[in-house]
């Protein structure tokens, strides 16, 4: 089956610094030789701590921004060499959803004239059916239609990423860019928003790349997972694979640092010491060998390359042979208790059916006194 | 239980006065208590107050805007009632606080070197060069590399991390007896979070104060707190040992709160949701708060007040329906 999009050895490095004469003095590398692929109606998250590339990945794959070198592949086109108009036809298949709700809507614009913008711009819906879509396209993110008539400001943070998704789904496309969608939010909020996703994902056959730092959320909804660091992948694998047995020492650290939801979890710790090292001049061979518990004389001068096992398990570590099991790093199965689990169920239960999530925006307007 | 606290909160509330004169009830009939060693964990969402009460210990609340009532005692003080000279001889020495933003909580005009001995010859007095030594030792105990040098730099020289160990050296120059970090971590990436948590649970064990966590991260409460406080709308609507908090909660907004959050222990097929919208604080509603959002409702529940009930050793809950269990067997 051939992937819905392939990237190959992509590169991009910003300026840094220039000279008088506006020469390159010295560069940040952003992204340094990133390769994935991703099949319809799946989802691939790429995790990393700050400043390790997720996100200027995610723009690359849209050509928001132009790479230095490599190759994106949708649906078998090359997308590098996609012109202007080709380009905007290209956008209508692939959208973004941004991490801040409060900064990707336009506050002078109406909820409908942003949920039409699209359909006008690549003229998908004839004139007098656009406020049906409108409407469509809001009771699908669970919000009721004559909220169109609002502005942004009205809408509590998760409803404005339900506008946010509404309208990256004007446009029917095939996959979409989602880059922290949920940091922002509160909890209870957030959880909407994932359940809200993977819905979609189900009925409409979405594939999604999910950026976050937030490995407890991307075990929940990702398929795939890359593991990023200072612009490399380290490691990629099925996510129920990487989160059992993840293989590189980085992978493992950041594993062990989600503070669990369970007091007094028995686990093996690996607390890195030592600063994330700049991707203005990262460390030579490894980039992750300044932090590593495990690392020897080679790490310090020979990049390891991110070889596959055969069941798809890809780890860039020359010793990933050799490291001791990583089975302790999560706890096995610790989960609800009985009664708990129960009462959870019940709770959920409950709330289903009940009017669709979020609708009311009472505590949002001034009230008169 | 224990001896007297070292810090008391009673029947707390806070009013903030708005345009067009509209009263948001902030805070409304807080208790809550912290002992000598004892780490609390203040948990709730967006704007359910629990920033306001830390505010409030403080006193950093606007004066002009803001209406207090109720009691804080901490050793021996009323800390509502005492005057501004003494607070300040409080602040920084006694009581010290860590704010979530390392970024602007350093003023970038002045080494950090400045801004630790700033503290320490206020409280403390003594020599500056006794003052940069202790500042030196400080920025050691926080895990700083090399301390001598660093002290000198300004705060935009340091990484984020580095600027939340600096604010932690601080808030520790004169040993306090309680510590208040408000989301400390929320900041940070996951492998700094890990080494700030790792740093607050030593400084714990080895100074003996007192902590209040603010938090929104359940998991951040679960490393290091030993007392849950979980927040709604202005009002402490659970409280409890943390380990029992985790494994029999018993107000339906901590089982949806636990329900919702993605685990790395099991895959659910679907997170729990909290339905609605947290209620006006303009005009909060006559019975349990939490009644609009809440599955187990009873008529009774919209009617009054629910009061904070005992259910178990230190656990109470502001719930009519508790014991949850019985309601799912």
């Amino acid at each position: 089956m051939m992937a819905l999009l392939e990237v190959e050895g992509l590169v991009k490095h910003f300026v840094a610094e220039r000279s008088l004469l506006g020469r390159a003095r010295s560069h940040v590398k952003a992204v340094d030789g990133v390769s994935f692929s991703l099949e319809a109606g799946k989802t691939l998250a790429l995790v990393g701590e700050s400043g390790c590339g997720k996100s200027t990945v995610s723009r690359l794959v849209l050509r928001l921004i132009e790479p230095d070198a490599g190759s994106v592949r949708f649906d078998g086109r090359d997308l590098l060499s996609l012109d202007a108009d080709a380009l905007r036809k290209f956008r209508r298949e692939a959208q973004i959803i941004f991490q801040d709700p409060y900064a990707s809507l336009n506050p002078r614009m109406t909820v409908g004239q942003i949920l039409t913008e699209p359909l006008a711009l690549h003229d998908l819906v004839p004139t007098a059916q656009r406020r049906e879509r409108v409407a469509e396209l809001l009771r699908l993110v669970g919000l009721e239609p004559p909220l169109a008539r609002r502005y942004p400001h009205e809408f509590s943070g998760g409803q404005r990423q339900r506008i946010a998704i509404a309208r990256a789904l004007a446009v029917e496309p095939k996959l979409i860019i989602c880059d922290e969608p949920v940091s922002a939010l509160d909890v209870s909020i957030r959880s909407q928003i994932l359940n809200l996703l993977r819905e979609l994902q189900d009925r409409l056959g979405l594939a999604y790349i999910f950026v976050s730092h937030d490995l407890a959320v991307v075990k929940h909804i990702a398929d795939r997972v890359a593991v990023m660091n200072l612009g490399c992948i380290v490691e990629e694998a099925d996510a129920d694979e990487l989160f059992a047995r993840p293989g590189h020492p980085y992978s493992r650290a950041l594993l062990s640092a989600i503070p669990l939801p369970q007091p007094h979890a028995k686990r093996a710790k690996v607390v890195l010491q030592g600063e994330i090292p700049s991707a203005l001049n990262p460390p030579a061979g490894c980039r992750f060998h300044t932090r590593c518990p495990f690392v020897i004389d080679r790490c310090r001068t020979e990049a390891p390359a991110l070889t596959a096992d055969r069941a798809g398990h890809a780890t860039a570590c020359h010793r990933v042979n050799e490291l001791p099991p990583a089975d302790t790093i999560l706890p096995a199965a610790g989960g609800f208790t009985p009664a708990l689990a129960k009462l959870v169920a019940a709770f959920s239960r409950k709330t289903e059916g009940a009017s669709p999530a979020g609708v009311g925006i009472q505590s949002t307007r001034p009230t008169p006194t | 239980m224990t001896a007297s606290p070292l810090i008391e909160i009673k029947d707390l509330r806070i009013r903030f006065h708005g345009d067009d004169s509209r009263i948001t009830h902030a805070v409304d009939g807080v208790d809550l208590s912290v002992a000598n060693g004892a780490t609390l964990g203040l948990v709730g969402e967006s704007g359910c107050g629990k920033s306001v009460t830390s505010l409030a210990i403080m006193g950093l609340l606007p004066r002009r805007t803001t209406e207090i009532s109720g009691a804080i005692r901490f050793d021996g003080f009323d800390l509502l009632k005492t005057a501004d000279q003494t607070l300040g001889d409080l602040r920084g020495n006694r009581l010290a606080m860590i704010f979530q933003e390392p970024m602007t909580s350093l003023n970038p005009s002045f080494t950090i070197g400045d801004q630790i001995t700033e503290t320490i010859l206020r409280h403390r007095g003594g020599s500056r060069k006794g003052a940069r030594e202790r500042a030196i030792e400080l920025l050691r105990r926080v895990h700083i590399p090399s301390p001598e040098r660093r002290i000198d730099e300004y705060p935009h020289k340091l990484s984020g991390g580095m600027r939340q160990r600096v604010m932690i050296a601080m808030a520790l120059a004169c040993d306090p007896q309680l510590l208040i970090a408000d989301e400390p971590t929320t900041a940070l990436d996951v492998t700094l979070q890990a080494q700030i948590l790792e740093l607050m649970r030593e400084l714990k064990a080895a100074s003996g104060a007192a902590i209040i966590l603010i938090t929104h991260d359940l998991g951040v409460v679960a490393e290091v707190c030993d007392e849950v406080a979980v927040m709604y709308a202005g009002e402490i609507v659970e409280r409890a040992p943390v380990d029992e908090l985790f494994s029999a909660p018993q107000h339906p907004y901590t089982v949806g709160l636990l329900g919702s959050i993605p685990r790395l222990d099991h895959r659910a097929e679907r997170l729990a949701t909290i339905e609605g919208m947290v209620p006006n604080m303009a005009r909060p509603p006559a019975g349990c708060r939490f009644a609009a959002r809440c599955p187990f409702v009873l008529e009774a529940c919209t009617k009054a007040r629910p009061p904070l009930v005992e259910v178990g050793p230190g656990h109470v809950t502001r719930c009519i329906r508790a014991p949850l269990e019985l309601l799912v067997s």
